[in-house]
């Protein structure tokens, strides 16, 4: 054991010296390397971004909030199971909030209806199009997770009046209105005059599939009667602890089911949907970008791992003599075999800590120029990224190495 | 006129033998090249006692440096036996012989075979780092050892500040570090002037009366008359195996 650890030493020692004795063609081959762990480790930090994006995609659904619908969330492929269902009326919150009040330690706070259709927004000659409009209640202002720029929710009375004031997405709001407050004035959704009273701050977008910034909110009523409500709605419950997500939503379909009036064994007629079941669906396709990302760069990194063995059969074949002498003062094979490992390594791990030090620079720089741009480095990336040095380090040193450990010590000192 | 290169052979001692170290029976050695059979020896039966002072002799391509090899448990032999301090060579894994190597065995080379980043002492510790000598007593044996051949001034000297004389002399200090049963030479003062070659051959003279054994491989008579006792060795045979005179 003794012995290991001093011919360890002495390893890292001639390797170093082998490495600074051969400047040029060491840098040249630890470029490969750092080339690889650049393209590796950016794509880690890619990576990581894109699923922060997800995380934070997601908690804008409010990990707290599960969603009456229809349809379940995710893909359907016994779609005619679903087809028949009865669309979600929104009059149904009502009916469920009495249920949830009448449930003793109810896991459920509220529920809300939210009924949604595209509409055109128009301020003068400002016009943007595809904009989500909700007609909620009052309450909605107790499930909303977001801030606000300016302005306020609308209050009861003018849910219950089905005032035509609305609350305008970031985006809305600087589309139509540019630098000037929106507050008080008055535009037009799908032609219905709506005063704004309210704009929320920016969200972002969800997955970039939708953006929470591109929506209007109205209530109810103003709904109702501006665009009418038999497409149906979704209701949406907020939920009192999250760590008990799963009760609560038993006890949210039992809910419904009574509110529904469903016997017993008869199947949901519903779907409760929550931010997990996206999560589900979207992982598969998260892991797929991943590997593949993963592979491509990882082939930069394999082309790095060809030349440090290239580099080390040069290095074994150059010093055959010193191999040979060393098996005459005793080295065994192990001895031979790690020197030639560590020396291999040692590369890798300097071309590693290089490539490292530049994937946090990059990282910094896009950082600095894009704060939204997704990129992300950890100290796991660190850990992870020597650890995939080392490990090719071996496995493009090993062959070369378990040849020169394998000479015969005489071949090896009539060497020239 | 240049002094003469003959050794002063007046008043030498020769010690009595001590116990038998290489015990070797009718060993021969075959090469393979392509088609072709090499008998680089051919039948060598051979005793080395402790305390020897052998010179092995003979033309080149005469089978010396792979009698060497084979002493020095680099090879084994295609056959016959060899005991190496009544243990069985033939018998042994590879790294029971590099142990052997490490241990009873010193080597010094024609060509030096030093590590060339390698300082002088760092050179002469390598033996005992693969022998797990710690780094403080590894340090101070080496350090011994360099000033015992005379080069305590040149202990952080790389090969390429030496000359050849002190590079050979740094080549013996590794070989003795470890107090081996015996040192292996073969041409010792094959790459050195004569004036070099005669200095380093009293060096072995000075280290066979400290009671080392060494066995010298040369084809120079007036090397080999050093030595105490001379094998010649012809086409991979002794031809004859006696005292030097
Ligand atoms: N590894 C080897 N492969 C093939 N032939 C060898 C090998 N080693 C030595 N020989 C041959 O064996 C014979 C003896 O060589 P060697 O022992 O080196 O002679 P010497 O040292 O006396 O000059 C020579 O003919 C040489 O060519
Ligand atoms: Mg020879």
């Amino acid at each position: 054991m003794k012995r290991l650890i001093y011919e360890l030493t002495e390893s890292f020692r001639i390797a170093f010296a082998q490495i600074r004795a051969n400047k040029m063609r060491s840098a040249l081959t630890a470029l490969g390397v750092i080339i690889g762990i650049v393209a590796v480790t950016l794509m880690g930090t890619a990576i990581r971004g894109i699923d922060k994006g997800f995380q934070n995609s997601l908690s804008m659904l409010g990990d707290d909030i599960l969603y009456v619908q229809k349809w379940p969330w995710g893909n359907v492929e016994d779609w005619w199971n679903y087809i028949g269902r009865p669309p979600i009326k929104p009059e149904m919150a009502g009916p469920l909030n009495t249920v949830i009040a009448q449930t003793p330690n109810s896991l459920l706070e509220v529920a809300v209806p939210v009924a949604g259709r595209g509409t055109t927004a128009k301020y003068g000659e400002n016009k943007v199009s595809n904009v989500i409009t909700f007609g909620t209640t009052a309450e909605y202002s107790r499930i909303l997770n977001a801030e606000f720029k300016e302005g306020r929710f609308f209050n009861d009375t003018e849910d219950a009046s089905g005032r035509p004031v609305c609350i305008l997405g970031y985006d809305i709001a600087e589309a139509l209105f540019q630098d000037r407050s929106a507050l008080g004035e008055q535009m037009f959704l799908n032609g219905h005059p709506y005063l704004v009273i309210g704009v929320m701050a920016k969200q972002g977008s969800f997955l970039g599939l939708f953006s929470f910034d591109n929506q209007a909110v109205v209530p109810l009523e103003s709904f109702r009667k501006s665009f009418g409500t038999r497409r149906g709605a979704e209701l949406r419950v907020k939920i009192k602890d999250k760590t008990r997500l799963v009760e609560a939503k038993e006890e949210l379909v039992g809910a419904m089911r009574r509110v529904r009036a469903q016997l017993p064994g008869e199947r949901d007629n519903f779907s409760v949907n929550e931010q997990g079941a996206i999560k589900e669906t979207l992982d598969p396709i998260k892991q797929g970008i991943a590997m593949a990302g993963l592979f491509i760069t990882g082939l930069s990194l394999f082309v790095g791992a060809i030349g440090i063995m290239n580099i080390t059969f040069v290095s074994v074949k150059e010093r055959t003599k010193e191999i040979g002498t060393r098996k005459a003062l005793g080295a065994r094979r192990r001895t031979i075999l790690l020197q030639f490992l560590i020396e291999a390594v040692s590369i890798c791990l300097i071309g590693g800590l290089v490539g490292l030090s530049l994937t946090y620079g990059l990282v910094f720089v896009v950082g600095q120029a894009f704060p939204s741009f997704p990129v992300e480095f950890s100290i796991s990336l660190v850990f992870v990224s020597m650890a995939v040095s080392v490990v090719v380090g071996i496995l493009s040193g090993f062959a070369p190495a378990w040849g020169a450990a394998r000479l015969d010590p005489v071949v090896a000192l009539r060497y020239e | 006129m240049a002094p003469s290169l003959a050794p002063d052979l007046t008043g030498r001692v020769t010690r009595p033998a001590g116990s038998l170290v290489i015990d070797i029976a009718d060993v021969s050695k075959l090469y393979k090249m392509g088609d072709e059979i090499i008998h680089a020896l051919r039948g060598v039966t051979l005793e080395i006692r402790r305390n020897e002072y052998l010179a092995i002799m003979g033309p080149s391509g005469s089978g010396k440096s792979t009698l060497m090899n084979m002493l020095g448990c680099l090879d084994t032999p295609t056959a016959g036996r060899y005991l190496f301090n009544g243990k069985n060579v033939a018998h042994m894994a590879d790294d029971e012989l590099a142990d052997i190597r490490n241990r009873e065995i010193g080597f010094v080379f024609q060509t030096f075979n030093l590590l060339p980043r390698s300082t002088a002492l760092a050179n002469v510790e390598l033996p005992l780092i693969y022998a797990g000598v710690p780094a403080h007593t590894r340090r101070e044996r080496a350090a011994q050892t360099l000033t015992d051949v005379g080069l305590g001034d040149r202990m952080t000297h790389k090969p390429n500040e030496l000359s050849g004389g002190q590079r050979q002399r740094v080549a013996i200090a590794r070989a003795l570090v470890n107090h081996p049963s015996i040192i292996l030479a073969d041409e010792p003062t094959g790459n050195l002037d004569s004036k070099t070659g005669v200095e380093i051959m009293e060096l072995f003279e000075h280290l066979y009366d400290q009671g080392n054994t060494i066995i010298v491989v040369t084809h120079e008579e007036d090397i080999a008359r050093h030595a105490r006792r001379i094998v010649r060795l012809r086409d991979g045979l002794i031809e004859s195996d006696g005292p030097a005179l």
